[in-house]
């Protein structure tokens, strides 16, 4: 019995495509109001005044929240929930007010009927890396420090016979998944249910339990389906406690609320650019003698966000002299956050440009040039690799991708060249329980964890199926629902490993009690917990981007014709689901290699191209051939489940093998993200 | 959003009256602009007539030419045999623009008179002359990126967003139009405006007038002539320049020419300058280029937040080659 590695089509596909998959905002509920959101128009100060006499005159507004008018809220660790608690603006976009009302259309109007006076303070919303205010976070998000150092880089730097020095900049990169964030939430007999589009049911019970000030067990969250995250649906936002404190204005009426797709630009976070000082230092032969970076971002003054885009460089090449740093202006703009592989998506860019730079510095080839510096052991730890596939990785997809006759070429009008860069992203699990349940001759396995489009529907059952020794159509499955146990946010590329692993356990201790021939209502519980297994070894999966690049010679026009990445994830779960996430973070890699950039007008303070038509996501005619492989990798140390998750490593390394392979097309070395034709124009004949 | 009424008018004239006299009227035909404009706050009619009932959609042989009724759908239009082997730019331009399921609902008349994609003009948080008279442009020493590098005053400095608009200004094409006053024609060279002083009006139409056709004039020219977008993503994005151009030539020299530019200007821009240019000349790299730096020497791009957009200036000079040199090797 083998449920495990199979192709097994997505047990939601089919509601999906028929549109019978209910979202958040879909759900069926009777006699729905509507909730519309008010914004400051301003980046930094306070309302002075407030009129909401015309809003509240018109007809079907139920309604209306303002500033200091709703319940004192808890102070919680995120001030981004501490909705409408005073007159304060911290940044341009900020929810000010919200009006409840019988429909979304009145709703949306009487938000234009609402009188603002503000007091405008100055504000201050230009990020550069050279601001004389940049701070040291206290720490990354992982615990680890913001800044490391071994040897020294400086003296290896100036003694080494071959050195890069250069500057590299990623751009602020919007989530924006399909479906807008949104939450329908009904407040009846001191309990709240919130319907909300979320990567984790429980987080959003957690939070919104605290900030609300209620038991956990009033509150009940239920996410059958989501549209997609990418990181913005990672925790609750503040829209989802204005839903709840509307709902709890109208106690029995269920109250929809749903964001604008240009709300998404000011409400619920995004990834940050990114300016990384990156150095380089390397004998003859190619071994790095040094190997260094300075990562700076923006963030919030209201919340602090550390995008770690140092942190790969900390373990991915050996270098007997090593910096990291990381550094922060705090600045009034909307609150940043995590956006899939977070830190090490921009984090392996500068790095693996400098490395393409230093092997054609060097006449080497970038594959051997990186093979020439794997190091033995975690270089930031010295503990060993629970595995580590990077060169065969870059071996095999070398083999794939036709590399070995790779001398820059012309097609007719379009300058031809290949690229290459290497992935990473860490393995981590979290903290689950699933339960099992014997019911009318199938296994009901219930996991409060969330399937944001990756396939944990699909997924979790074939790995209970082997767990419990039964064919897959005999388990069923429950996610989604606070009802069902405890499971971690599905973030963090931990989802599968967390709460298959916790199912593993629950599925053994199921056959411990029961035995083989369970009687009806037989129900057993099972949990995963971080650790021991991160102690003794350093968990990573690896991968390896190839790039073919097409640029015009006349217009610069950039198109990639071709993308193949080959990643060592550990054990694969589902080789249908596994590649969709491959070729998803890979086609959203080439994406912000080319097109995604968000344009913040530091006179305003906020994004000004809020919307699909002005924030370029790549479109089906810029991804044409996107394939992904994987080379088949046995770690029985990094988890029980063997798997190290595979939803954000896609995205690692694209951006710098596209660049890399426009240097080799034209020979123009652009350091700056998105790679767009106007970068490339000056240096085409 | 706010509340308006609807009116689906079957006569034509009544309905051109009927807007011609309330102020707060404005015509609804794909809607593919409008709508979007009435959700983010940047119109606020108070009465929607819908064209549908008193425009007509298909194409019919005219003088020669083609007649294109104000109601056909850009797909149509772009579908259409004789539109595709005697007027290839307009139906390249077409296709290169906006999305499938846009073109299916966008009509001839509605496509020109699109407004500009100018993030600031569609911020309604933002000042914006175009917008709100006086307010100022905030698009100035912002993002421009998506902004004029010919004909912008201090007081905007949008680009006209539409592909066809471009095609037809080549084409010679001539607007079929019943106003208050009754029916008359207009070249659409002539339809759209520089912003000057006045950045609210994109065109000289008056308030009520109804575009009822679009009339291709008969030119054995345009077929050969075609439309090159160059734009940051491969589909569905707004042109950072586009030309749209026929040439003729007789033993190497170049008879006759029709080039105009698209994503430079607050209209489409027909390069008159640099026709004359290419008039007697040697069909060569060297012409063209001479002739499109001709046009330009007037550009004046704009710095920005983004890095400005002066690269449109070479980017344009360089399209304007390639087009003309793969025009001439057809």
């Amino acid at each position: 019995m083998n449920a495990i590695g199979q192709d097994i089509p997505r047990r939601d596909g089919h509601a999906k495509v028929t549109g019978n998959a209910t979202y958040a905002y879909e759900t069926d509920v009777d006699n729905a109001a509507y909730c519309a959101l008010l914004q400051a128009t301003i980046a930094k100060g306070h309302i002075t005044e407030i009129d909401i006499t015309d809003a509240l005159a018109l007809p079907g507004v139920l309604t209306i929240l303002t500033p200091g008018d709703v319940q004192k809220l808890a102070h919680v660790d995120n001030p981004e929930l501490a909705v409408l608690q005073d007159n304060h603006i911290a940044y341009r976009g900020q929810i000010i007010g919200a009006v409840i009302a019988d429909t979304s259309e009145i709703a949306r109007h009487a938000t234009e009927l609402i009188h603002l006076s503000y007091h405008v303070d100055d504000h201050d919303s230009a990020f550069t890396a050279d601001r004389d205010d940049l701070h040291t976070p206290k720490a990354l998000v992982t615990g680890a420090p913001a800044d490391t150092t071994t040897g020294d880089v400086d003296t290896a730097m100036r003694t080494a016979p071959h050195t890069i020095d250069h500057t590299y900049s990623t751009a602020t990169n919007h989530n924006n998944p399909l479906e807008p964030h949104a939450t329908t939430a009904l407040w009846q007999d001191d309990t709240l249910v919130l319907w909300d589009s979320t990567q984790g049911v429980h987080a959003v019970r957690t939070d919104l339990a605290e900030v609300l000030r209620l038991r956990p067990d009033q509150v009940r969250v239920i996410c059958p389906y989501v549209g997609g995250g990418f990181g913005a649906k990672g925790e609750p936002h503040a829209h989802v406690v204005i839903a709840a404190l509307a709902a709890r204005a109208l106690p029995c009426r269920p109250v929809r609320l749903a964001l604008t797709r240009a709300q998404m630009f000011t409400l619920v976070g995004y990834r940050p650019p990114t300016v990384q000082h990156t150095r380089l230092a390397a004998d003859d032969t190619g071994a790095l003698t040094a190997i260094a970076i300075t990562s700076t971002s923006p963030t919030s003054a209201m919340r602090e966000y550390v995008e770690h885009a140092a942190a790969p460089t900390r373990m991915m090449y050996a270098a007997p002299n090593r910096a990291t740093r990381h550094r922060l202006a705090a600045l009034d703009i909307a609150v940043p956050t995590w956006m899939r592989a977070p830190g090490e998506c921009p984090g392996m860019f500068g790095p693996e440009v400098a490395i393409d730079e230093l092997a054609t510095a060097l006449g080497i080839d970038p594959i051997d040039l990186r093979v020439a510096n794997e190091p033995e052991v975690d270089p930031e730890t010295g503990k060993p690799f629970s595995s580590r596939n990077l060169v065969a990785c870059l071996r095999q997809g070398a083999d794939r991708f036709g590399w070995a006759d790779r001398a820059p070429r012309r097609e007719g009008d379009w300058l031809v060249g290949t690229g290459v860069a290497a992935a990473v992203f860490p393995a981590f699990t979290n903290r689950a329980t699933a339960s099992i349940r014997y019911e009318r001759g199938h296994y009901v396995v219930e996991i409060g964890a969330a399937d944001l489009g990756t396939g944990a529907w699909t997924v979790l059952p074939q790995i209970a199926a082997d767990a419990l020794g039964v064919p897959l159509h005999l388990v069923d499955i429950g996610i989604g629902d606070t009802t069902y146990p405890y499971a971690s946010v599905a973030g963090g590329s931990t989802g599968t490993a967390t709460w298959g692993s916790a199912v593993l356990v629950a599925a053994e201790t199921f056959r411990d009690k029961f035995g083989t021939d369970p009687t009806e209502g037989d129900e057993a519980e099972g949990s995963h917990d971080t650790g021991p297994f991160n102690e003794h070894y350093s968990t990573y999966a690896f991968g390896a981007q190839f790039a073919e690049v097409r640029v015009h010679a006349d217009t610069a026009e950039i198109r990639v014709p071709r993308l193949l990445g080959v990643f060592a994830a550990g054990r694969i779960i589902n080789p249908r689901t596994a590649r969709s996430q491959f070729t998803g973070g890979m086609t959203m890699g080439l994406s912000m290699a080319l097109h995604e950039t968000s344009s913040l007008d530091p006179r305003f303070g906020h994004v000004i191209n809020h919307d699909l038509a002005e924030y370029h996501i790549a479109s089906c005619a810029d991804a044409t051939d996107v394939q992904a492989y994987w080379i088949d990798e046995e770690d029985p140390h990094v988890n029980p489940l063997g798997a190290k998750g595979i939803g954000e490593i896609g995205i690692v390394g694209t951006a710098a093998a596209i660049v890399n392979a426009a240097h080799h097309a034209t020979g123009v070395r652009v350091r700056d993200l998105p790679l767009t034709l106007d970068k490339l124009l000056p240096g085409l004949p | 959003m706010r509340p308006f009424d609807y009116l689906a008018p079957t006569d034509a004239a009544t309905a051109v009256r009927t807007v011609a006299t309330n102020p707060t009227a404005t015509y609804l035909a794909g809607g593919t602009n409008l709508v979007d404009h009435l959700k983010l706050g940047i119109t606020h009619p108070d009465l929607l007539v819908d064209t549908a009932a008193i425009t007509t959609a298909g194409i019919t042989d005219h003088h020669g030419g083609l007649l294109i009724g104000a109601a056909t759908r850009n797909s149509d239009i772009a579908a259409d045999h004789r539109v595709r082997t005697r007027y290839p730019a307009l139906a390249e331009a077409l296709l290169s623009g906006a999305s499938g399921q846009l073109r299916n609902m966008a009509t001839a008349a509605g496509n020109p008179l699109q407004r500009t994609r100018c993030p600031y003009f569609q911020d309604a948080t933002t000042p914006c002359n175009k917008r709100r008279p006086g307010s100022g442009c905030a698009a100035i020493g912002g993002h421009t990126r998506g902004h004029a590098i010919l004909g912008a005053s201090d007081h905007c400095v949008a680009t006209h967003p539409s592909d066809m608009a471009v095609a037809l200004t080549a084409l010679d094409a001539t607007l079929h139009i019943l106003g208050p006053d009754g029916p008359r024609t207009l070249p659409c060279t002539d339809l759209h405006r520089l912003p000057g002083t006045d950045p609210t009006r994109d065109t000289v139409l008056e308030h009520g007038d109804l575009i009822t056709a679009i009339e291709l004039p008969h030119n054995p020219l345009a077929r050969r002539s075609r439309y090159r977008k160059v734009r940051d993503r491969a589909s569905y994005a707004f042109a950072l320049v586009s030309v749209a151009a026929a040439l003729e030539t007789t033993d190497g020299i170049i008879t006759d020419a029709r080039l105009a530019f698209g994503g430079v200007a607050h209209k489409p821009w027909r390069a008159y300058r640099a026709e004359q240019a290419l008039l007697g000349q040697p069909a060569n790299d060297t012409t063209y280029r001479t002739a499109a730096e001709a046009e330009l020497t007037d550009a004046q791009p704009l710095n920005g937040l983004d890095g400005g957009n002066s690269f449109k200036v070479p980017l344009l000079t360089r399209t304007v080659i390639a087009t003309l040199r793969n025009l001439d090797q057809r």
